[in-house]
């Protein structure tokens, strides 16, 4: 059933649909562009129906030989892909339906590329062939570069650049990684292959055997890629220059779904391949992502910035993501896949919210504002729901996902706990004092006193996302059911294949990992 | 010799043909080129039942050559294409012009199936001395005669080289037949003396200058720049085509049990070349500049696939050539629309705001840089790809980490250009022309080539693998 391949494709229809539209047709190009959206978000909710919970292996899976033996068009999702899909399809309308007035000039560009993203990253979470991935994992970086430098704000050029070379430079070693891992695969007698799932079996079963010090350079370099896409410190440098300079739909889409691409790639690909190094990197790891909670924190703080704050916030929260995953434990990367969500969602709200002040007002600066409670106390009152659920307050949804992370940390290694616990605390100060900042108080502003309310556009936008985070905050079961037989699998795989690696007898490791010499025979 | 046949008979026709219809020795040449592509075909029928050779020996017909002459010819036909409107628009629509491109593609089809080192002097001199005059077209441009002297002069140095190193093997081994030569070292290897090593580093000196790579390519960007831009079009393409054919049958087939110490030469001309390549490009800001380094950065990245030394080699460096035609021919052509008269218009900014006003032609030139970049679902990235696989499957690991670091900086220089073309504001100053029909059916060739190998790769990369196992390398 071709559930997958329609649901990666189906923008990229739509962008054809757009492409014959002549560039007046301003209203139209809109409309159709939201309504393949929602199209869209409503086919991928037929993942939901279809899913089976207690398959621990691949749904919905198509196979098809693609390049040669060893490149085939390989598709399949599990409880972990299946919500951030569902995520993607669902913010990219919001993130049209927001773009809606403040996108004017070249419109048409604008919602293809959007598009174009939504098929970049729906591919990315669906593809179970190492060279498709790739394809998918750089593909939707043009889209995204040009959402930046084209409709973004001043310093877009500049924040459009970094954010492509930046992570370009990260997956080309992955790049290399990916054909190193190729070659191993082949060593063990059957032909090489780049397919994740054969790669699996192969290590599992004990046809390949890899080096410990190989096994780190590949897990580091397929790390490095990811860590630069979440981002872990200190890779997080391109983030706030390319969060704060995106038009309103980009940091959407870029904070809401592509962030998670990062936690994703190291849930699917660094944990159950190389499951020893990732023992061994962890301590590091997990020092690296507390960093990241506290200093993110702590800098979020001190911005007068308010969209560059919320920026650092998803550094901050993205530490969290990537601390419950390396705890190894169910608990902890339970709520690691559930905080993705969550995050999506929240700080996508409040990507929204400070759109619709910039919108009004053509600042991010917060001594522009205050006092805003008074002349817009809808859109307020939606920014404060939206901050408190981004500060983990129960029972929004952004609690469940920090309890379940601190809990399972908790059980691995006290310290990083408290640790983090702290953050949880700094989240509340910044978010609550830059709130205090802008909405509570006297109108300091003479411009603000005249400013709208939100629209019905706009309020539609966050009626929806308030919903979504309150459901997400009570009825969580709806989605850890499904997502607990694969949270079980990615560890169950981990053990098994680093007791498959361990096997191996200590001689043979740097022997395995070299493939006899090929040379031009005379 | 199809392509000599029509070249002789434009020249016959062309002292009869009026100014203004100059034109129509151009559709002359182009119809050559089809019939010269179509005679590939009963060629390869031949090498399959027969057996290659021809000419006593000296020419190996096998698919190989028939590949590589394919892709020549291919790229010399949308050149023709895309010349007719530039050379309209600078005052040069000459005969001479389009017999001179098909003898240098006849040339290097000679080059590509000499199976005798002779024969490929012969063949390198004939495409050469084409190019030389070609270089120098614009004769009342001064920069153009400069490019075409300095080609000349230091091509001659390069040929020389060459045509030494040559006698220096033949010194060494008393044949210059390449079947025999690899039969030669087979009894006394290559390594035993310095003799035949010293005649194989200068036979690269000499071919290494043709493929632009380091320290080699000095001359490259001055020429490039130089030279009328359709002419540049086909210097970067299929020139280099050729010579990295001739170069596998001496490397690999002659050459082939001394294959772990001409490696190392291999190695670092592969990494300065590309790096050189690269990092000169960052600070380019005449369009044509900055493709000629980039030229020379993948004449790098085709090295490195050069230096994996098996035959899956051979076929990602088949692929590669093939695609990387079809992107630099297609930017190449763009650049020679853009330019305007007098070539005037060849700095990135007067490339701005294109993406509002020549939609389709911004479109096709962004695919050809993102080709060029290496990014997924073009035929630029499955040419690295396939070039990064072979050499990785050789334990080659530094050169492809190095050649991966070079893709990204490369990154930064083709992204200005789409910078300009979409973020940025368009001068006020000129309109840039339409683009003819010629140029439209050319440059639509080059984008449908660049995506079909990005996606489909597979025909195609069979095609090099069959090509590279009728080499003789056992």
């Amino acid at each position: 059933m071709l559930l997958l391949t329609v649901i990666t494709f189906l923008p990229l229809l739509s962008v054809a649909a757009l492409l014959m539209l002549r560039a007046e047709d301003d209203i139209w190009i809109r409309r159709i562009a939201l309504a393949a959206s929602i199209a869209e978000f409503g086919i991928s909710l037929f993942l939901l129906r279809g899913f089976d919970l207690s398959r621990t292996d691949y749904q919905f899976t198509e196979y098809h030989a693609w390049i040669g033996d060893a490149i085939h068009y390989h598709l399949g999702i599990d409880g972990i892909s299946l919500f951030l899909i569902i995520l993607t399809t669902f913010l990219t309308p919001i993130a049209i339906l927001a773009s809606w007035e403040s996108i004017h000039e070249q419109a048409k560009g604008f919602f293809i590329s959007l598009l174009i993203l939504e098929t970049g990253i729906i591919g990315v979470f669906v593809s179970l062939d190492l060279f498709l991935f790739f394809v998918f994992w750089e593909v939707m970086l043009i889209p995204m570069y040009f959402i930046i430098g084209i409709w973004g704000h001043e310093n877009r050029i500049y924040a459009a650049v970094k954010f492509i070379l930046y992570t370009m430079f990260g997956s080309i070693l992955m790049l290399v990684a990916i054909l190193w891992l190729y070659n191993l695969s082949g060593s063990g007698g059957s032909p090489g292959t780049f397919d994740l799932v054969d790669i699996q079996r192969r290590l599992q079963v004990g046809d390949i055997s890899v080096s410990s010090s190989v096994e780190m350079l590949l897990f580091c370099a397929f790390f490095l890629a990811f860590a630069i896409k979440v981002p872990l410190f200190p890779f997080h440098t391109w983030l706030p220059d390319a969060h704060t300079d995106a038009p309103t739909a980009g940091s959407v889409i870029l904070a809401g779904v592509m962030l998670k691409l990062g936690t994703y790639g190291m849930l699917r690909f660094c944990l159950p391949l190389f499951p020893n190094a990732a023992h061994r990197a962890a301590p590091y790891i997990g020092v690296l992502a507390i960093i990241g909670i506290v200093y993110g924190a702590l800098v979020a703080t001190v911005q007068t910035d308010l969209k560059r704050l919320v920026a650092y916030t998803s550094v901050s929260h993205l530490g969290f993501v990537v601390l419950g995953i390396f705890a190894f434990n169910t608990t902890a990367i339970q709520g690691a896949i559930y905080q993705m969500l969550n995050h999506g969602i929240s700080t996508g709200a409040l990507f929204l919210c400070v759109g619709m002040l910039y919108d009004r007002r053509h600042t991010h600066e917060i001594k522009e504002y205050g006092g805003l409670a008074t002349p817009m106390p809808v859109l307020m009152a939606f920014f404060l729901f939206v901050a408190l659920s981004s500060l983990a307050l129960p029972p929004l949804n952004g609690f469940i996902g920090e309890f379940l992370i601190l809990v399972g940390v908790f059980l691995t290694n006290h310290a990083w706990a408290a640790w983090a616990t702290s953050g949880s605390v700094l989240s509340a100060i910044y978010l609550l004092w830059a709130y205090q900042r802008v909405g509570f108080g006297e109108v300091t502003v003479e411009k603000n006193k005249t400013l709208p309310d939100a629209s019905r556009r706009e309020i539609a936008i966050l009626v929806t996302m308030s919903a979504v985070i309150i459901l997400m905050g009570v009825a969580s079961p709806l989605f850890t059911q499904r997502m607990a037989a694969s949270t079980d699998n990615v560890l169950q795989q981990m053990d098994r294949t680093a007791s498959a690696l361990r096997r191996a007898p200590l001689g043979s490791h740097a022997v395995a990992a070299e493939l006899p010499e090929r040379r031009v025979q005379p | 010799m199809f392509l000599c046949l029509f070249g002789i008979a434009i020249m016959l026709i062309d002292p009869f043909v009026s100014k203004s219809r100059q034109r129509v020795l151009g559709w002359i040449a182009f119809v050559g080129t089809l019939v010269a592509l179509h005679g590939l075909i009963p060629m390869a029928h031949v090498a399959a039942e027969v057996g290659p050779s021809g000419y006593g020996g000296l020419i190996s017909a096998d698919y190989f050559s028939i590949f590589v002459q394919a892709v020549v010819i291919l790229a010399a036909a949308l050149i023709i294409l895309g010349s007719f409107d530039y050379l309209d628009r600078e005052g040069i629509q000459r005969g001479e012009y389009y017999a001179l491109i098909l003898f240098a593609a006849a040339g290097m089809g000679i080059l590509a199936s000499a199976n005798e080192l002779v024969t490929a002097f012969i063949g390198l001199e004939i495409s050469s001395i084409s190019t030389y005059i070609l270089a120098g077209f614009r004769h009342h441009v001064p920069k153009s005669n400069e490019a075409s002297l300095k080609y000349f002069i230091l091509g001659s140095f390069a040929t020389a080289f060459f045509l030494y190193g040559i006698a220096m093997v033949y010194g060494a081994t008393g044949t210059t037949h390449i079947d025999l030569i690899q039969t030669a070292f087979q009894v006394s290897p290559a390594t035993s003396t310095a003799l035949p090593m010293v005649g194989l580093a200068l036979i690269f000196v000499g071919l290494g200058f043709k493929v632009v790579a380091a320290p080699f390519q000095i001359y490259a960007p001055d020429v490039y720049e130089g030279a009328p831009t359709p002419v540049t079009a086909l210097l970067a393409s299929a020139p280099k085509v050729a010579t990295f054919a001739v170069m596998i049958r001496i490397f690999y087939v002659a050459f082939g049990s001394a294959s772990p110490v001409w490696l190392w030469m291999v190695w670092v001309s592969a990494a300065l070349t590309m790096t050189v390549g690269n990092l000169c490009a960052l600070v380019q800001n005449n369009v044509k500049r900055m493709l000629a380094y980039s030229s020379i950065a993948h004449a790098g990245y085709i090295l490195v696939a050069f230096a994996a030394g098996t035959d899956i080699g051979i076929a990602a460096i088949l692929f590669y050539l093939a695609a990387y035609s079809f992107m630099k021919v297609g930017a190449f052509l763009v650049v020679t629309h853009l330019g305007q008269q007098d070539e005037k218009r060849l700095n990135i900014k007067d490339y701005a705001g294109l993406g509002v006003r020549q939609p389709v032609v911004a479109a096709g030139f962004s695919l050809f840089l993102l080709s060029l970049l290496g990014l997924p679902a073009t035929g630029g990235f499955l040419g690295k790809f396939f070039a990064f696989q072979a050499t990785l499957d050789s334990r080659i690991v530094w050169l492809v980490v190095i050649a991966a670091l070079n893709s990204v900086v490369g990154a930064y220089y083709y992204l200005r250009v789409i910078i300009s073309m979409y973020f940025w504001k368009p001068s006020e100053d000129y309109m840039p022309a339409p683009v003819g029909s010629a140029m439209t059916f050319a440059l639509a060739v080059a984008v449908v080539g660049t995506l079909y190998l990005g996606l489909f790769p597979s025909r195609l990369l069979d095609l090099a693998r069959v090509a590279a196992d009728s080499l003789s390398l056992r």
